[in-house]
Protein backbone atom coordinates (compact mmCIF):
# COMPACT_ATOMS: atom_id res chain seq x y z
CA UNK A 1 0.00 0.00 0.00
CA UNK A 2 2.90 2.56 1.12
CA UNK A 3 4.65 1.54 -2.23
CA UNK A 4 1.50 2.93 -4.11
CA UNK A 5 1.22 5.74 -2.27
CA UNK A 6 4.92 6.66 -3.18
CA UNK A 7 4.45 5.46 -6.59
CA UNK A 8 1.74 8.27 -6.78
CA UNK A 9 3.14 10.95 -4.82
CA UNK A 10 6.22 10.75 -7.40
CA UNK A 11 3.67 10.69 -10.09
CA UNK A 12 1.56 13.70 -8.93
CA UNK A 13 5.14 15.32 -8.52
CA UNK A 14 5.93 15.06 -12.34
CA UNK A 15 2.22 16.02 -13.03
CA UNK A 16 2.80 19.27 -11.54
CA UNK A 17 6.27 19.51 -13.81
CA UNK A 18 4.71 20.05 -17.07
CA UNK A 19 7.55 20.75 -18.63
CA UNK A 20 9.18 17.78 -17.73
CA UNK A 21 6.69 15.86 -18.90
CA UNK A 22 6.32 17.54 -22.54
CA UNK A 23 9.87 17.37 -23.04
CA UNK A 24 9.71 13.25 -21.76
CA UNK A 25 7.55 12.94 -24.10
CA UNK A 26 8.29 15.37 -26.96
CA UNK A 27 12.37 15.42 -26.99
CA UNK A 28 12.48 11.46 -28.29
CA UNK A 29 10.77 12.08 -30.96
CA UNK A 30 12.11 15.04 -32.37
CA UNK A 31 15.53 13.07 -32.40
CA UNK A 32 14.47 10.49 -34.42
CA UNK A 33 12.79 12.68 -36.60
CA UNK A 34 16.18 14.70 -36.74
CA UNK A 35 17.52 10.65 -37.40
CA UNK A 36 15.09 10.39 -40.77
CA UNK A 37 16.02 13.70 -42.10
CA UNK A 38 19.57 12.56 -41.74
CA UNK A 39 19.73 9.40 -42.96
CA UNK A 40 16.83 10.33 -45.63
CA UNK A 41 16.54 7.23 -48.28
CA UNK A 42 19.01 5.41 -46.23
CA UNK A 43 15.95 3.33 -45.20
CA UNK A 44 18.64 0.19 -43.56
CA UNK A 45 20.68 2.57 -41.52
CA UNK A 46 17.41 4.42 -40.51
CA UNK A 47 15.94 1.33 -38.99
CA UNK A 48 19.34 0.20 -37.62
CA UNK A 49 19.96 3.43 -35.39
CA UNK A 50 16.12 4.28 -34.44
CA UNK A 51 15.98 1.18 -32.96
CA UNK A 52 18.98 1.29 -31.06
CA UNK A 53 18.09 4.71 -30.13
CA UNK A 54 14.23 3.81 -29.20
CA UNK A 55 16.20 1.44 -26.67
CA UNK A 56 19.02 4.26 -25.38
CA UNK A 57 16.55 7.48 -24.88
CA UNK A 58 14.54 6.32 -21.72
CA UNK A 59 17.84 5.21 -20.64
CA UNK A 60 19.59 8.05 -20.10
CA UNK A 61 16.66 10.44 -19.30
CA UNK A 62 14.75 8.30 -16.90
CA UNK A 63 19.04 7.92 -15.17
CA UNK A 64 19.05 11.50 -15.12
CA UNK A 65 15.77 12.11 -13.98
CA UNK A 66 15.59 10.26 -11.05
CA UNK A 67 19.48 10.58 -10.02
CA UNK A 68 18.16 14.88 -9.88
CA UNK A 69 14.97 13.28 -7.92
CA UNK A 70 16.46 10.99 -5.90
CA UNK A 71 19.90 13.55 -4.60
CA UNK A 72 16.64 16.40 -4.36
CA UNK A 73 15.11 13.60 -1.56
CA UNK A 74 18.49 13.73 0.23
CA UNK A 75 19.36 17.10 0.52
CA UNK A 76 15.58 18.52 1.00
CA UNK A 77 16.02 16.31 4.16
CA UNK A 78 12.67 14.55 3.02
CA UNK A 79 14.58 10.85 2.50
CA UNK A 80 15.58 11.82 6.35
CA UNK A 81 11.95 12.16 7.18
CA UNK A 82 10.43 9.14 5.19
CA UNK A 83 13.00 6.79 6.61
CA UNK A 84 11.57 7.73 10.22
CA UNK A 85 8.31 6.47 9.00
CA UNK A 86 6.31 3.15 8.55
CA UNK A 87 8.15 3.47 5.00
CA UNK A 88 10.77 0.79 3.70
CA UNK A 89 13.17 1.03 1.66
CA UNK A 90 11.87 -0.90 -1.09
CA UNK A 91 8.72 0.95 -0.98
CA UNK A 92 10.63 3.87 -1.93
CA UNK A 93 12.87 2.71 -4.62
CA UNK A 94 9.77 0.04 -5.83
CA UNK A 95 8.05 3.49 -6.27
CA UNK A 96 10.30 4.98 -7.86
CA UNK A 97 10.59 1.97 -10.37
CA UNK A 98 6.75 2.07 -10.78
CA UNK A 99 5.94 5.36 -11.31
CA UNK A 100 9.28 6.17 -13.69
CA UNK A 101 8.86 2.79 -15.40
CA UNK A 102 4.87 3.81 -16.39
CA UNK A 103 6.76 7.48 -17.77
CA UNK A 104 8.67 5.52 -19.53
CA UNK A 105 6.18 3.25 -21.23
CA UNK A 106 4.32 6.81 -22.29
CA UNK A 107 7.35 8.12 -23.42
CA UNK A 108 8.22 4.81 -25.41
CA UNK A 109 5.07 3.94 -26.60
CA UNK A 110 5.03 7.51 -28.14
CA UNK A 111 8.50 7.58 -29.73
CA UNK A 112 7.21 3.92 -30.95
CA UNK A 113 4.35 5.38 -32.82
CA UNK A 114 6.06 7.83 -34.01
CA UNK A 115 8.67 5.77 -35.76
CA UNK A 116 6.81 3.16 -36.69
CA UNK A 117 4.11 5.22 -38.41
CA UNK A 118 5.28 8.27 -39.60
CA UNK A 119 8.70 7.71 -40.14
CA UNK A 120 7.95 3.91 -41.55
CA UNK A 121 10.40 2.07 -39.11
CA UNK A 122 10.70 -1.47 -40.46
CA UNK A 123 11.55 -4.28 -37.89
CA UNK A 124 10.96 -8.04 -38.46
CA UNK A 125 9.73 -8.29 -34.65
CA UNK A 126 6.70 -6.89 -33.24
CA UNK A 127 6.96 -3.06 -31.67
CA UNK A 128 5.34 -4.16 -28.45
CA UNK A 129 8.28 -6.10 -27.80
CA UNK A 130 10.45 -3.03 -28.73
CA UNK A 131 8.61 -0.69 -26.38
CA UNK A 132 9.06 -3.55 -23.75
CA UNK A 133 12.91 -3.66 -24.07
CA UNK A 134 12.25 0.19 -23.95
CA UNK A 135 10.85 0.25 -20.26
CA UNK A 136 13.00 -2.25 -19.07
CA UNK A 137 15.66 0.13 -19.83
CA UNK A 138 14.23 2.78 -18.80
CA UNK A 139 14.10 1.30 -15.32
CA UNK A 140 17.78 0.03 -15.59
CA UNK A 141 18.63 3.79 -16.26
CA UNK A 142 16.12 5.09 -13.01
CA UNK A 143 17.94 2.02 -10.46
CA UNK A 144 21.46 3.60 -11.92
CA UNK A 145 20.45 7.00 -11.44
CA UNK A 146 19.21 6.04 -7.56
CA UNK A 147 22.23 4.36 -7.25
CA UNK A 148 24.55 6.95 -8.95
CA UNK A 149 22.89 9.64 -6.77
CA UNK A 150 23.91 8.12 -3.14
CA UNK A 151 27.91 9.43 -4.75
CA UNK A 152 26.74 12.82 -5.75
CA UNK A 153 26.58 15.90 -2.85
CA UNK A 154 25.11 18.49 -5.42
CA UNK A 155 23.30 18.28 -8.81
CA UNK A 156 26.54 19.69 -10.67
CA UNK A 157 27.95 16.30 -9.62
CA UNK A 158 25.10 14.23 -10.09
CA UNK A 159 24.58 15.20 -13.62
CA UNK A 160 28.18 14.19 -14.63
CA UNK A 161 27.94 10.91 -13.45
CA UNK A 162 25.57 10.65 -16.67
CA UNK A 163 28.57 10.74 -19.19
CA UNK A 164 30.28 8.73 -16.89
CA UNK A 165 27.03 5.75 -16.74
CA UNK A 166 25.65 6.03 -20.28
CA UNK A 167 28.96 7.43 -22.71
CA UNK A 168 30.77 4.23 -21.93
CA UNK A 169 27.77 2.00 -22.38
CA UNK A 170 26.68 3.84 -25.47
CA UNK A 171 30.27 3.37 -26.60
CA UNK A 172 31.09 -0.41 -26.35
CA UNK A 173 27.36 -1.60 -26.80
CA UNK A 174 28.54 -2.62 -30.27
CA UNK A 175 26.49 0.20 -32.36
CA UNK A 176 29.69 2.20 -33.12
CA UNK A 177 31.98 -1.14 -33.55
CA UNK A 178 31.01 -4.61 -34.03
CA UNK A 179 31.63 -6.13 -30.38
CA UNK A 180 33.74 -9.20 -32.68
CA UNK A 181 35.87 -6.37 -34.11
CA UNK A 182 36.70 -5.53 -30.45
CA UNK A 183 40.10 -6.15 -29.04
CA UNK A 184 39.41 -8.93 -26.03
CA UNK A 185 39.70 -6.95 -23.02
CA UNK A 186 37.22 -4.51 -24.60
CA UNK A 187 34.97 -7.30 -25.59
CA UNK A 188 34.99 -8.46 -21.99
CA UNK A 189 34.32 -4.92 -20.94
CA UNK A 190 31.30 -4.92 -23.24
CA UNK A 191 29.98 -8.13 -22.24
CA UNK A 192 30.24 -6.68 -18.38
CA UNK A 193 28.00 -3.41 -19.49
CA UNK A 194 23.88 -3.84 -19.25
CA UNK A 195 23.54 -1.80 -22.23
CA UNK A 196 25.55 -4.21 -24.42
CA UNK A 197 22.88 -7.27 -23.93
CA UNK A 198 19.41 -4.36 -23.99
CA UNK A 199 20.93 -3.39 -27.58
CA UNK A 200 21.37 -6.59 -28.60
CA UNK A 201 17.86 -7.86 -28.00
CA UNK A 202 16.68 -4.76 -29.88
CA UNK A 203 18.70 -6.00 -32.38
CA UNK A 204 17.15 -9.32 -32.00
CA UNK A 205 13.66 -8.09 -32.26
CA UNK A 206 14.94 -5.77 -35.74
CA UNK A 207 16.35 -9.08 -37.59
CA UNK A 208 13.60 -11.97 -36.27
CA UNK A 209 9.77 -12.07 -36.63
CA UNK A 210 9.31 -14.15 -33.44
CA UNK A 211 10.95 -13.50 -30.18
CA UNK A 212 14.17 -15.47 -30.18
CA UNK A 213 16.21 -17.21 -27.28
CA UNK A 214 18.87 -14.94 -27.29
CA UNK A 215 16.20 -12.17 -27.46
CA UNK A 216 15.05 -13.52 -24.07
CA UNK A 217 18.14 -13.87 -22.50
CA UNK A 218 19.06 -10.99 -23.33
CA UNK A 219 15.91 -9.14 -21.47
CA UNK A 220 16.21 -11.10 -18.41
CA UNK A 221 20.18 -9.98 -17.88
CA UNK A 222 18.83 -6.41 -18.33
CA UNK A 223 15.94 -7.16 -15.69
CA UNK A 224 18.66 -8.81 -13.30
CA UNK A 225 21.10 -5.83 -13.71
CA UNK A 226 17.90 -3.70 -12.52
CA UNK A 227 17.91 -6.26 -9.17
CA UNK A 228 21.42 -5.74 -8.86
CA UNK A 229 21.62 -1.81 -9.06
CA UNK A 230 18.30 -1.86 -6.74
CA UNK A 231 20.01 -3.78 -4.19
CA UNK A 232 23.04 -1.95 -4.25
CA UNK A 233 20.72 1.27 -4.11
CA UNK A 234 19.20 0.18 -1.34
CA UNK A 235 22.46 -0.76 0.44
CA UNK A 236 23.36 3.38 0.25
CA UNK A 237 19.94 4.47 1.65
CA UNK A 238 21.31 4.74 5.19
CA UNK A 239 18.40 5.51 8.11
CA UNK A 240 21.49 6.87 9.99
CA UNK A 241 23.81 9.26 9.10
CA UNK A 242 26.87 10.79 10.42
CA UNK B 1 5.94 8.82 36.53
CA UNK B 2 6.60 7.48 33.40
CA UNK B 3 9.78 8.17 31.17
CA UNK B 4 9.31 8.37 27.74
CA UNK B 5 12.66 9.56 26.68
CA UNK B 6 15.73 7.94 27.88
CA UNK B 7 19.59 9.55 27.34
CA UNK B 8 22.31 8.26 29.12
CA UNK B 9 25.66 8.66 28.59
CA UNK B 10 25.23 9.98 25.15
CA UNK B 11 28.30 10.87 22.99
CA UNK B 12 28.34 11.97 19.35
CA UNK B 13 30.87 12.86 16.83
CA UNK B 14 30.33 14.61 13.96
CA UNK B 15 32.83 15.33 11.18
CA UNK B 16 36.02 14.49 13.38
CA UNK B 17 34.55 16.93 16.71
CA UNK B 18 33.18 15.40 19.44
CA UNK B 19 29.54 17.53 19.80
CA UNK B 20 28.11 15.48 22.67
CA UNK B 21 30.01 14.62 25.54
CA UNK B 22 28.35 11.77 27.44
CA UNK B 23 24.67 13.77 27.90
CA UNK B 24 22.45 12.04 29.92
CA UNK B 25 18.63 12.89 30.63
CA UNK B 26 15.01 11.34 30.64
CA UNK B 27 11.71 13.24 29.50
CA UNK B 28 8.77 12.46 31.02
CA UNK B 29 5.94 11.41 28.77
CA UNK B 30 2.46 13.48 28.55
CA UNK B 31 4.82 16.76 28.78
CA UNK B 32 6.35 19.11 26.75
CA UNK B 33 10.06 19.29 27.38
CA UNK B 34 12.23 22.82 25.59
CA UNK B 35 15.85 22.27 24.61
CA UNK B 36 17.51 25.15 24.74
CA UNK B 37 20.94 26.42 23.83
CA UNK B 38 23.14 28.55 22.06
CA UNK B 39 23.40 27.96 18.39
CA UNK B 40 25.51 25.16 17.42
CA UNK B 41 25.43 23.67 21.10
CA UNK B 42 23.84 20.41 19.58
CA UNK B 43 20.33 20.39 19.59
CA UNK B 44 19.56 18.78 16.28
CA UNK B 45 22.25 16.24 17.25
CA UNK B 46 20.33 15.38 20.73
CA UNK B 47 16.91 15.22 18.39
CA UNK B 48 18.50 13.29 16.04
CA UNK B 49 19.86 10.83 18.60
CA UNK B 50 16.34 10.56 19.52
CA UNK B 51 14.41 9.92 16.55
CA UNK B 52 17.48 7.50 15.35
CA UNK B 53 18.67 9.07 12.56
CA UNK B 54 22.13 10.06 13.92
CA UNK B 55 24.85 7.64 14.13
CA UNK B 56 25.94 7.87 17.61
CA UNK B 57 29.53 6.85 18.97
CA UNK B 58 28.67 5.83 22.63
CA UNK B 59 25.67 5.78 25.00
CA UNK B 60 22.51 4.11 24.61
CA UNK B 61 19.28 6.75 23.98
CA UNK B 62 15.81 4.87 24.96
CA UNK B 63 11.77 6.00 23.40
CA UNK B 64 8.95 4.15 24.76
CA UNK B 65 10.89 1.10 25.97
CA UNK B 66 13.06 0.36 22.58
CA UNK B 67 16.28 1.41 21.32
CA UNK B 68 15.71 4.59 19.19
CA UNK B 69 14.65 4.00 15.76
CA UNK B 70 13.49 0.95 16.09
CA UNK B 71 10.98 -0.52 13.92
CA UNK B 72 8.41 -0.21 16.17
CA UNK B 73 8.83 3.45 16.95
CA UNK B 74 8.23 4.39 13.28
CA UNK B 75 4.83 4.58 13.53
CA UNK B 76 4.74 6.59 16.95
CA UNK B 77 7.48 9.37 16.38
CA UNK B 78 6.64 12.49 14.68
CA UNK B 79 10.01 14.66 13.56
CA UNK B 80 10.07 17.93 12.33
CA UNK B 81 13.59 18.60 10.45
CA UNK B 82 14.75 22.15 11.46
CA UNK B 83 14.80 22.63 7.53
CA UNK B 84 11.63 22.27 6.21
CA UNK B 85 11.44 18.57 4.53
CA UNK B 86 8.50 18.98 2.28
CA UNK B 87 7.73 18.39 -1.24
CA UNK B 88 8.31 21.75 -3.19
CA UNK B 89 6.83 20.39 -6.08
CA UNK B 90 3.32 19.38 -4.05
CA UNK B 91 1.05 20.80 -3.00
CA UNK B 92 0.69 21.55 0.93
CA UNK B 93 -2.28 18.93 0.84
CA UNK B 94 -0.97 16.54 -1.38
CA UNK B 95 2.03 16.23 0.86
CA UNK B 96 0.01 16.40 3.88
CA UNK B 97 -1.95 12.75 2.14
CA UNK B 98 0.89 10.90 1.68
CA UNK B 99 2.74 11.59 4.52
CA UNK B 100 -0.39 10.50 6.18
CA UNK B 101 -0.93 7.61 4.00
CA UNK B 102 2.53 6.28 5.49
CA UNK B 103 0.56 5.26 8.78
CA UNK B 104 -2.33 4.37 6.78
CA UNK B 105 -4.36 6.95 7.71
CA UNK B 106 -6.86 8.69 5.10
CA UNK B 107 -7.89 12.40 3.24
CA UNK B 108 -9.32 13.58 6.51
CA UNK B 109 -6.61 13.47 8.84
CA UNK B 110 -4.77 14.51 6.63
CA UNK B 111 -6.61 17.72 6.23
CA UNK B 112 -7.24 18.09 9.41
CA UNK B 113 -3.31 18.74 10.31
CA UNK B 114 -3.49 21.07 7.61
CA UNK B 115 -6.47 23.31 9.18
CA UNK B 116 -4.40 22.90 12.82
CA UNK B 117 -1.12 24.81 11.62
CA UNK B 118 -3.02 27.68 10.10
CA UNK B 119 -2.65 26.66 5.89
CA UNK B 120 -6.30 25.50 5.41
CA UNK B 121 -6.15 28.81 2.89
CA UNK B 122 -3.40 27.88 1.21
CA UNK B 123 -4.13 24.19 0.68
CA UNK B 124 -3.90 23.86 -3.13
CA UNK B 125 -0.87 25.92 -3.24
CA UNK B 126 2.23 24.28 -4.37
CA UNK B 127 5.06 23.94 -1.05
CA UNK B 128 7.45 26.03 -3.48
CA UNK B 129 5.03 28.92 -3.99
CA UNK B 130 4.80 29.36 -0.02
CA UNK B 131 6.39 31.76 2.09
CA UNK B 132 9.02 30.80 4.61
CA UNK B 133 6.83 30.79 7.80
CA UNK B 134 4.06 28.78 5.66
CA UNK B 135 6.80 26.61 4.58
CA UNK B 136 7.43 25.22 7.90
CA UNK B 137 4.21 24.96 8.90
CA UNK B 138 3.82 22.77 5.74
CA UNK B 139 6.53 20.61 7.19
CA UNK B 140 4.91 20.51 10.99
CA UNK B 141 1.56 19.24 9.39
CA UNK B 142 3.43 16.51 8.16
CA UNK B 143 4.72 15.67 11.84
CA UNK B 144 1.85 16.06 13.49
CA UNK B 145 -0.50 13.74 11.01
CA UNK B 146 -0.15 10.98 12.36
CA UNK B 147 -0.66 12.49 16.13
CA UNK B 148 2.19 10.69 17.25
CA UNK B 149 3.09 9.36 20.76
CA UNK B 150 6.62 11.18 20.36
CA UNK B 151 6.85 14.31 19.03
CA UNK B 152 10.05 15.97 18.06
CA UNK B 153 10.00 19.30 17.01
CA UNK B 154 13.03 20.97 15.81
CA UNK B 155 12.26 25.04 15.86
CA UNK B 156 9.04 24.73 14.67
CA UNK B 157 7.76 28.49 15.45
CA UNK B 158 10.93 30.16 13.97
CA UNK B 159 9.09 32.73 11.13
CA UNK B 160 6.30 32.33 12.36
CA UNK B 161 3.67 35.90 14.08
CA UNK B 162 3.03 36.01 17.15
CA UNK B 163 -1.07 35.07 17.44
CA UNK B 164 0.53 32.07 14.96
CA UNK B 165 2.69 30.98 17.54
CA UNK B 166 0.00 30.69 20.34
CA UNK B 167 -1.92 28.85 18.13
CA UNK B 168 0.52 25.96 16.93
CA UNK B 169 1.45 26.43 21.32
CA UNK B 170 -1.37 25.52 22.17
CA UNK B 171 -1.84 22.73 19.34
CA UNK B 172 1.40 21.34 21.16
CA UNK B 173 -0.63 21.66 24.46
CA UNK B 174 -3.45 19.47 23.04
CA UNK B 175 -1.19 16.88 21.91
CA UNK B 176 0.71 16.39 25.70
CA UNK B 177 -2.54 16.35 27.03
CA UNK B 178 -3.58 14.00 25.37
CA UNK B 179 -0.67 11.57 25.88
CA UNK B 180 1.77 12.50 23.51
CA UNK B 181 5.43 13.41 24.61
CA UNK B 182 7.05 16.50 22.78
CA UNK B 183 10.32 18.22 22.50
CA UNK B 184 10.83 21.36 21.40
CA UNK B 185 14.01 23.31 20.34
CA UNK B 186 13.86 26.59 20.84
CA UNK B 187 15.52 30.17 20.75
CA UNK B 188 12.77 31.98 21.83
CA UNK B 189 12.55 32.42 26.09
CA UNK B 190 8.55 33.57 25.79
CA UNK B 191 8.05 29.66 24.46
CA UNK B 192 10.62 28.60 26.65
CA UNK B 193 8.16 29.50 29.81
CA UNK B 194 5.25 27.33 28.09
CA UNK B 195 7.08 24.36 28.67
CA UNK B 196 6.93 21.74 31.29
CA UNK B 197 10.73 21.25 31.76
CA UNK B 198 13.68 22.82 30.39
CA UNK B 199 17.20 21.20 29.38
CA UNK B 200 19.70 24.02 28.85
CA UNK B 201 22.60 22.45 26.69
CA UNK B 202 25.62 24.19 25.88
CA UNK B 203 28.71 22.66 23.74
CA UNK B 204 27.42 19.34 24.23
CA UNK B 205 26.73 19.52 28.03
CA UNK B 206 23.41 19.40 30.46
CA UNK B 207 23.95 22.98 32.00
CA UNK B 208 20.28 22.65 33.48
CA UNK B 209 17.41 20.06 33.68
CA UNK B 210 14.41 21.74 35.58
CA UNK B 211 10.76 23.43 35.27
CA UNK B 212 10.91 27.16 33.98
CA UNK B 213 10.64 28.16 37.45
CA UNK B 214 13.32 26.65 38.80
CA UNK B 215 16.03 27.64 36.46
CA UNK B 216 14.85 31.37 36.80
CA UNK B 217 15.18 30.41 40.57
CA UNK B 218 18.84 28.94 39.92
CA UNK B 219 19.75 32.14 38.60
CA UNK B 220 18.28 34.48 40.82
CA UNK B 221 16.16 36.63 38.18
CA UNK B 222 12.64 36.79 37.14
CA UNK B 223 13.46 36.67 33.29
CA UNK B 224 14.34 33.53 31.66
CA UNK B 225 16.41 35.33 29.37
CA UNK B 226 18.51 36.87 31.47
CA UNK B 227 18.34 33.08 33.58
CA UNK B 228 19.47 31.62 30.33
CA UNK B 229 22.75 34.38 30.27
CA UNK B 230 23.56 33.97 33.54
CA UNK B 231 23.55 29.86 33.32
CA UNK B 232 25.81 30.13 30.52
CA UNK B 233 28.45 32.61 31.48
CA UNK B 234 28.60 31.22 35.26
CA UNK B 235 29.85 27.80 33.23
CA UNK B 236 31.90 29.94 31.46
CA UNK B 237 33.73 31.88 34.52
CA UNK B 238 34.65 28.52 35.91
CA UNK B 239 38.09 27.30 33.53
CA UNK B 240 37.18 23.88 32.05
N1 LIG C 1 26.72 17.23 9.12
C1 LIG C 1 27.61 17.72 9.98
N2 LIG C 1 28.92 17.42 9.86
C2 LIG C 1 29.82 17.90 10.74
N3 LIG C 1 29.51 18.67 11.77
C3 LIG C 1 28.24 19.01 11.95
C4 LIG C 1 27.22 18.55 11.06
N4 LIG C 1 26.05 19.04 11.49
C5 LIG C 1 26.32 19.77 12.57
N5 LIG C 1 27.61 19.76 12.87
C6 LIG C 1 28.27 20.44 14.00
O1 LIG C 1 27.73 19.91 15.19
C7 LIG C 1 27.54 20.94 16.16
C8 LIG C 1 26.12 20.88 16.70
O2 LIG C 1 25.20 21.14 15.65
P1 LIG C 1 23.65 21.15 15.88
O3 LIG C 1 23.03 21.23 14.54
O4 LIG C 1 23.26 20.01 16.73
O5 LIG C 1 23.47 22.53 16.66
P2 LIG C 1 22.12 23.24 17.14
O6 LIG C 1 22.21 23.35 18.61
O7 LIG C 1 20.94 22.55 16.60
O8 LIG C 1 22.30 24.70 16.52
P3 LIG C 1 21.17 25.70 15.91
O9 LIG C 1 20.53 26.38 17.08
O10 LIG C 1 22.00 26.68 15.14
O11 LIG C 1 20.24 24.90 15.10
C9 LIG C 1 27.88 22.25 15.46
O12 LIG C 1 29.14 22.66 15.92
C10 LIG C 1 27.94 21.91 14.00
O13 LIG C 1 28.94 22.66 13.38
MG1 LIG D 1 19.56 23.03 15.22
Amino acid sequence: MILLHTTGRILRQLRHDRRTVAMLVAVPTLLLTLLYYMFDGQGMVFDHLALVMLGVFPFIIMFLITSIAMLRERTTGTLERLLTTPLRKTDLLFGYGLAFGLAAALQAAVASALAYLLLGLDTQGSPGLVIMIAVANAVLGMALGLLASAFAKTEFQAVQFMPVVAIPQLLLCGLFVPREAMAGWLEAVSSALPLTYAVEALQEVGAHTDATGTMWRDFAVVVGAVLVALLAAAATLRRRTP
Amino acid sequence: MTIAIEVADLVVHRGSRPVLHGLTCAIEAGSITGLLGPSGSGKTTLMRAVVGVQVVRSGTVTVLGHPAGHTALRRQIGYLTQAPSVYADLTVRENARYFASLYGLGAADADAAVRDVGLAGAARQLVGDLSGGQRSRASLACAIVSKPKVLILDEPTVGQDPVLRDELWAQFRGLAEAGSTVLVSSHVMDEANRCDRLLLIREGLLIADDTPAAVKAAAGTDDLDQAFLTLIRRREAVPA
